[in-house]
C-alpha cells in the first residue's frame, strides 16, 4: 500500500498550526454570557476549538443553541489523553446552519468523574453520550438513560481507553458456562461431540 | 360401471390431482411468471425449464425434520395444518369442471356432487378453513403466530361478508344455489353473469384475493414484518399442508368465479356467428383456461401491488365493499323487477354498468394523469434527459 | 435451551399457576376477588414483542424490543451493538493509509464515500490540494455509490412493503454499477477505492464512455420504478402521514440526509459546505415539505436523478492529469485535530481525526449518519403499527455496520 502514496516528496510549505481564537466572536460570546467558562479556544484548518470548564458545558451548550444559534449537536465522543491529567477530553460538535459553521467545544475530565450530560439541551446527544460512557467509561450526571449501548450490559471494559487491549480482554462473562466448555467447542451433553485425542 | 363408482373415482382423482397440479403446476407458473416479471429467471434447474421443480419441493419439504415447538400446544399444532387443507379440499366437490361426458353407457357429469345449496356449502366449508389458520398461529405459542392468526381471523371473517353479498345478487338472477344450476342459466339466458353482475364480480374477486390471503391482501403472513405469521413454526409436511390448503382455497375461489360470473365450462359468446368456431375446444378445457386466468390474475397481483395495512384492509372491507355489495344487490333486485320474467332488465344493467365501468377506467387514468402532472410539477426542476 | 431447561421451566411455570390457583381458591372461599391479575375483554394488554435481530425487515442485526398493545407500538427501544467491531479502535492501532480499508466495512453499501470522508479528514489535517481530475473521479464514485445506496434503499423498502418487483429492477441496475466498481478497483462491494491525497488508480479505457451509456439509460429507469410506486395507491396509503417529523425536530434530533430534505430543510453538506469540486456542479437539492415516509421516497428518487445529472457534468469535465496530490510517503500529519464530513447517502459522514503527531491517528471517531438517525426511530414510531414500523426502518435506511461500527 506504501507505494501508493508515492508522490515525490517535495520542500514542503511550512503550514500554519493552530492559531489562538481568543478573539474569536463566538469565543468572545461565549465570554460574555458565561463568565470563567472558556479555558482556552484555538482555530486550526479554519475550525474553532472552545476549551470549557467541565462543569459549565451544558450551560455553554444551552447558550450555543439559543444564543447563538447552533442548533444542531452534530456529534459528541472523547479522546483518551492517557498520560495527561485530566486524562479525558470530552468533545463536541455543534453546527449552526444560520452561521453554516461548526464549533468544537472540548472539556477535560478525570477518570472516575462526571460530566454534565447536555441529552436535556439536544436530544441527539443521548445516544452519542451513552457511547462515549460505553466507549470510556465517562460518567454523564443528569442523563436520561446512560446504558452501555455498544457493547453489552456487563461487559466490564471500556474499549476505546487506552489501555484496553486491543485484542480485548476476558470479561468474565460466558453464556452459560456450566453447559458450554471454557475455550469453546461442542456442549459436553451433545451427543454428537467428536473428542479428538 | 355404475355412477356411484364413479363418484369414487372423481373423488380419488380430485383429492389425488389437486395437490399436485398445486405443486408442479400452479407453484411453478407462480414462480416462472414471477420471475419473469422480475427481470430474472426463476427456476430452471430441476428437469426441463424447471418442470420438477415441484417434486424437488416436495422431496425436500416431506424429508425435512418436522418441529413442534416445546411450548407449543401439540395437539392443536398438529390438527391446525390439517383443518387447513382438508375443508379447502372438500370444496372442490361441488365444483362443476364441465358437462357431463359420455364414457361406455353412462353420462360421467364432471362434478362429485350436484348439490342444490351449492354456493352455500362452499361458503360454509371454506369458511372452516380459517380455524386451521387461527389455531395453527395460536397454538405455536409464537407471538408473531399469535398476531398472523389474528390478523387473518379478523380478515376472512371480514371479507366473507361482501363475498356473500357479492354472491347474493347473482343468486336473484339464478334463483338457485346449485353451482350447476347457475351455468345452465347463463347458457339459457346467453348472458354471462360478469356482464350485469360486473360490480358483483370485482367485489366478489377483491374479497377472494383477500379470503386467499394473496398480494396485496397477504397480512397474515406478510414475511416482511410478522416473519410468516401464522406458520412461522411450521415445517416439513405440515408446512406443506398450510401451503397446499392456500393454494387450493385460491383455486377454488377462481372456480367459483368462473362459474358465478364467467359461465363455468361455457364458451365465449355462444350467440355470436362469428365465435362458434370456439366450440371445437372441450368445455372442460374452457373451465381451465379461464380459472388458469384468474390464478394469472393472483400472480400478476402478487408481483405488482405493496401490501395493504392491517386498518386499511379492514376499512377497504367494511367502509367500501360492503355498502357497495349493499347496493348492488338493490340495484340487481330493481333491474329483475322491472322487467319480470324477461332478461331484458339485466341486459341494460349490463350495458349501464359496462358503461359505468369505461366511464370509470377513462377517469382513474385522467386522475393519474393529472397527480402525476402535479408530482412532476412540484419538482424543484425540470430534469433534463 | 436444554430439556432440563425446559422441563424446569414448565415446572416453574406448574408451580406458579398451582400457587395462583390455591391463591383463587381461598380467595373464593374468602369472598374477595379471585385475583388482582383478571383482565376483562375490553382491558389493554400490552404484549412486548422481540423485533429482531433475526428478523427479516430489520436490515442486519438490529433488534428493537416493542410494547404492543395489539399491533398499534407503544414503545419501541432499539437495541443495537451486535455488529460492533472496534473499528474506531483498529483506526488507532494502524497508520493512516491502513486505516481506508476499515471504513469500506461501516456502511458497506456505501464504501465510496466512506473512504472518501476517511481522506477528507486526513487530508484536511496535511493540508493537501487534491489534483482536478482525482476531485472529480472522487465525485464520480461517490455519485455512483449514492445511486447504488439509493438502490439498495429503494429495492429493500419496497419489500419491506410487500412490494417484490422494484427490489429486481433496482438490483438489475446496482449491478451495472458494481460492474463499473469492478472494472475501476477490482472490488465491487469493499472498494477502498480512494488514498490519502488522492486516488489508487486512473480510470481504465472506455470507462467513462460505459458509465455515460449507463447515464443515457438511467431515467427511464428511474421512470419504471416510479411507474410501480410513486402514484400507486396502496404505496401512497402506506407511506403518506406516516412517521412524519417536523424540520425544527430533525435539527434536534440531529437526523440528516434525505430525512431532514424530507422534512423541508434544503440542507446538503455538498451544498452547504462543498468539498472536492461541488460547488461548481449544477445541481439541485431536492426538498419535501410534509416530513413522512412518502415524501422521503420522493426525495431519494429525486436524488438520484440529480447524481445522474452530477455524474453527466462530472464525464464532462474529465481531463488529463495527475490523479494523486503531494503527499509525503509517510503520513505524519501535525498534532492537531479535524472534523470532516461529507454528505453520504444516509446523510452527514464525519471523521474526527485527533493526530498526536506520529503515523498513526491518536483517536479517529466516526459520526455515524445511521446510528444518529437510528436514534429518533422510537420517536418516529410511536403510535404507529408494527407494519408502518417496518416502513420506518426502511425510511430511516440505516446500515447495521455503520449503526455499530
Amino acid at each position: 500500500m506504501a507505494d501508493l502514496e508515492k508522490a515525490p516528496a517535495e520542500e514542503k510549505k511550512p503550514r500554519p498550526g493552530a492559531v489562538d481564537a481568543s478573539g474569536h466572536p463566538w469565543v468572545q460570546a461565549i465570554r460574555a454570557a458565561l463568565p470563567d467558562t472558556v479555558v482556552s479556544a484555538k482555530e486550526f484548518a479554519g475550525q474553532v476549538t472552545v476549551v470549557v470548564q467541565k462543569d459549565a458545558i451544558a450551560r455553554v451548550a444551552r447558550h450555543l443553541k439559543d444564543g447563538q444559534d447552533f442548533k444542531y449537536c452534530v456529534d459528541v465522543t472523547a479522546v483518551d489523553w492517557k498520560d495527561r491529567s485530566p486524562r479525558f477530553e470530552v468533545v463536541y460538535h455543534f453546527y449552526s446552519f444560520s452561521k453554516n459553521a461548526r464549533i468544537r467545544v472540548k472539556c477535560a475530565a478525570a477518570d472516575g468523574e462526571d460530566v454534565p450530560s447536555i441529552a436535556a439541551v439536544f436530544l441527539s446527544a443521548n445516544w452519542c453520550e451513552r457511547e462515549t460512557w460505553d466507549m470510556f467509561g465517562i460518567k454523564f450526571s443528569g442523563h436520561p438513560d446512560l446504558r452501555r449501548i455498544l457493547t453489552w450490559e456487563g461487559f466490564n471494559g471500556f474499549p476505546l481507553r487506552k489501555d484496553f487491549p486491543l485484542e480485548g480482554i476476558d470479561t468474565g462473562a460466558a453464556v452459560y458456562p456450566e453447559e458450554w466448555p471454557e475455550g469453546g467447542g461442542p456442549s459436553q451433553k451433545d451427543s454428537n461431540r467428536k473428542v479428538v485425542s | 360401471m355404475s355412477a356411484d363408482v364413479w363418484t369414487y373415482v372423481k373423488v380419488v382423482l380430485l383429492v389425488a390431482t389437486v395437490p399436485a397440479i398445486v405443486g408442479f403446476v400452479i407453484v411453478l407458473a407462480e414462480r416462472r411468471i414471477m420471475a419473469f416479471m422480475q427481470v430474472r429467471l426463476g427456476p430452471n434447474r430441476v428437469g426441463p425449464q424447471g418442470t420438477l421443480q415441484g417434486l424437488a419441493d416436495l422431496v425436500k419439504l416431506v424429508t425435512k425434520e418436522d418441529i413442534t415447538p416445546a411450548k407449543a400446544e401439540k395437539a392443536v399444532h398438529f390438527l391446525a395444518p390439517v383443518l387447513a387443507v382438508i375443508p379447502a379440499l372438500t370444496a372442490l366437490a361441488v365444483i362443476p369442471f364441465g358437462p357431463p361426458v359420455r364414457i361406455g353407457k353412462t353420462m360421467v357429469p364432471l362434478w362429485v356432487a350436484d348439490v342444490n345449496i351449492g354456493l352455500l356449502f362452499l361458503l360454509a366449508v371454506t369458511s372452516i378453513g380459517v380455524y386451521g389458520i387461527i389455531l395453527g398461529g395460536w397454538s405455536s405459542n409464537n407471538k408473531y403466530s399469535l398476531l398472523g392468526g389474528l390478523r387473518s381471523a379478523a380478515q376472512l371473517v371480514s371479507y366473507e361478508v361482501p363475498m356473500g353479498l357479492s354472491l347474493v345478487s347473482v343468486l336473484l338472477m339464478t334463483r338457485s344455489l346449485s353451482l350447476v344450476a347457475i351455468v345452465r342459466r347463463q347458457e339459457a339466458m346467453e348472458l354471462w353473469f360478469i356482464f350485469p353482475g360486473l360490480v358483483a364480480f370485482f367485489i366478489y374477486f377483491v374479497s377472494g384475493v383477500a379470503e386467499s390471503n394473496r398480494n396485496p391482501f397477504d397480512l397474515p403472513e406478510a414475511e416482511s414484518e410478522l416473519v410468516s405469521g401464522f406458520n412461522t413454526e411450521y415445517s416439513g409436511v405440515k408446512f406443506a399442508f398450510f401451503f397446499l390448503g392456500e393454494y387450493t382455497a385460491m383455486i377454488i375461489i377462481s372456480c367459483v368465479a368462473v362459474t358465478v360470473f364467467l359461465g363455468g365450462w361455457l364458451q365465449p359468446f355462444p350467440n355470436v356467428a362469428a365465435l362458434k368456431f370456439l366450440g371445437i375446444v372441450p368445455p372442460f378445457v374452457w373451465f381451465l383456461g379461464k380459472v388458469g386466468a384468474f390464478i394469472f390474475c393472483y400472480i400478476w397481483f402478487r408481483s405488482t401491488f405493496p401490501r395493504y395495512r392491517f386498518d386499511q384492509l379492514m376499512a377497504l372491507g367494511w367502509k367500501w365493499l360492503i355498502p357497495m355489495a349493499l347496493a348492488n344487490i338493490v340495484v340487481v333486485a330493481f333491474a329483475i323487477l322491472l322487467t319480470p320474467g324477461r332478461t331484458t332488465g339485466l341486459v341494460w344493467l349490463a350495458w349501464i354498468f359496462g358503461g359505468l365501468f369505461v366511464a370509470m377506467f377513462l377517469l382513474s387514468k385522467l386522475r393519474q394523469k393529472l397527480t402525476r402532472r402535479e408530482r412532476l410539477a412540484a419538482e424543484p426542476h425540470p430534469v433534463e434527459g | 435451551m436444554t430439556d432440563e431447561k425446559i422441563s424446569q421451566a414448565e415446572k416453574d411455570e406448574a408451580a406458579y399457576f398451582a400457587e395462583r390457583a390455591q391463591a383463587g381458591a381461598a380467595a373464593a372461599r374468602s369472598g374477595t376477588a379471585a385475583s388482582p391479575e383478571a383482565h376483562t375483554l375490553f382491558d389493554v394488554q400490552e404484549m412486548e414483542l422481540n423485533f429482531g435481530p433475526q428478523h427479516p425487515s430489520t436490515h442486519g442485526v438490529l433488534r428493537l424490543v416493542l410494547k404492543v398493545d395489539g399491533e398499534k407500538i407503544l414503545e419501541a427501544k432499539p437495541d443495537i451493538g451486535y455488529l460492533h467491531r472496534g473499528t474506531e479502535k483498529l483506526f488507532e492501532t494502524e497508520t493512516y493509509p491502513m486505516g481506508i480499508p476499515h471504513t469500506d466495512r461501516l456502511d458497506y453499501v456505501a464504501a465510496a464515500t466512506n473512504n472518501h470522508a476517511f481522506c477528507l479528514a486526513v487530508e484536511k489535517l496535511l493540508g493537501v490540494e487534491i489534483p482536478r481530475r482525482a476531485q472529480l473521479i472522487r465525485v464520480i464514485l461517490d455519485e455512483l455509490q449514492r445511486l447504488s445506496s439509493h438502490l439498495v434503499w429503494l429495492g429493500t423498502s419496497g419489500i419491506d412493503l410487500g412490494a417484490v418487483t422494484p427490489f429486481w429492477y433496482a438490483f438489475r441496475e446496482r449491478e451495472q454499477i458494481l460492474d463499473f466498481f469492478e472494472e475501476y478497483c477490482g472490488a465491487r462491494l469493499t472498494l477502498n477505492c480512494m488514498r490519502i491525497g488522492g486516488l489508487p488508480f486512473d480510470l481504465t479505457a472506455g470507462w467513462t464512455e460505459r458509465v455515460s451509456e449507463f447515464l443515457a439509460d438511467l431515467p427511464a429507469r428511474i421512470d419504471d420504478y416510479e411507474q410501480l410506486l410513486t402514484d400507486n395507491r396502496i404505496w401512497k396509503k402506506r407511506t403518506v402521514g406516516v412517521g412524519v417529523i417536523s424540520a425544527e425536530e430533525c435539527v434536534e434530533w440531529g437526523l440528516t440526509g434525505p430525512i431532514i430534505r424530507g422534512s423541508g430543510l434544503a440542507w446538503d453538506l455538498r451544498r452547504a459546505q462543498p468539498y472536492e469540486c461541488y460547488e461548481e456542479l449544477d445541481f439541485v437539492v431536492p426538498t419535501r415539505q410534509n416530513g413522512d415516509t412518502y415524501d422521503r421516497y420522493i426525495v431519494r428518487v429525486q436524488e438520484m436523478r440529480q447524481s445522474a445529472r452530477i455524474l453527466r457534468q462530472c464525464l464532462e469535465k474529465l481531463e488529463p492529469g495527475e490523479i494523486r496530490g503531494k503527499v509525503p510517503r509517510v503520513i505524519k500529519p501535525p498534532a492537531e485535530e479535524v472534523y470532516a464530513s461529507i454528505e453520504s447517502p444516509k446523510g452527514e459522514l464525519g471523521f474526527y481525526c485527533v493526530s498526536n503527531g506520529t503515523n498513526k491517528p491518536y483517536r479517529m471517531h466516526v459520526r455515524p449518519p445511521s446510528f444518529i438517525n437510528l436514534q429518533a426511530l422510537p420517536r418516529l414510531a410511536k403510535g404507529h403499527l408494527v407494519s408502518d414500523l417496518v416502513a420506518l426502518i426502511g425510511t430511516i435506511d440505516i446500515v447495521l455496520g455503520e449503526v455499530d461500527r
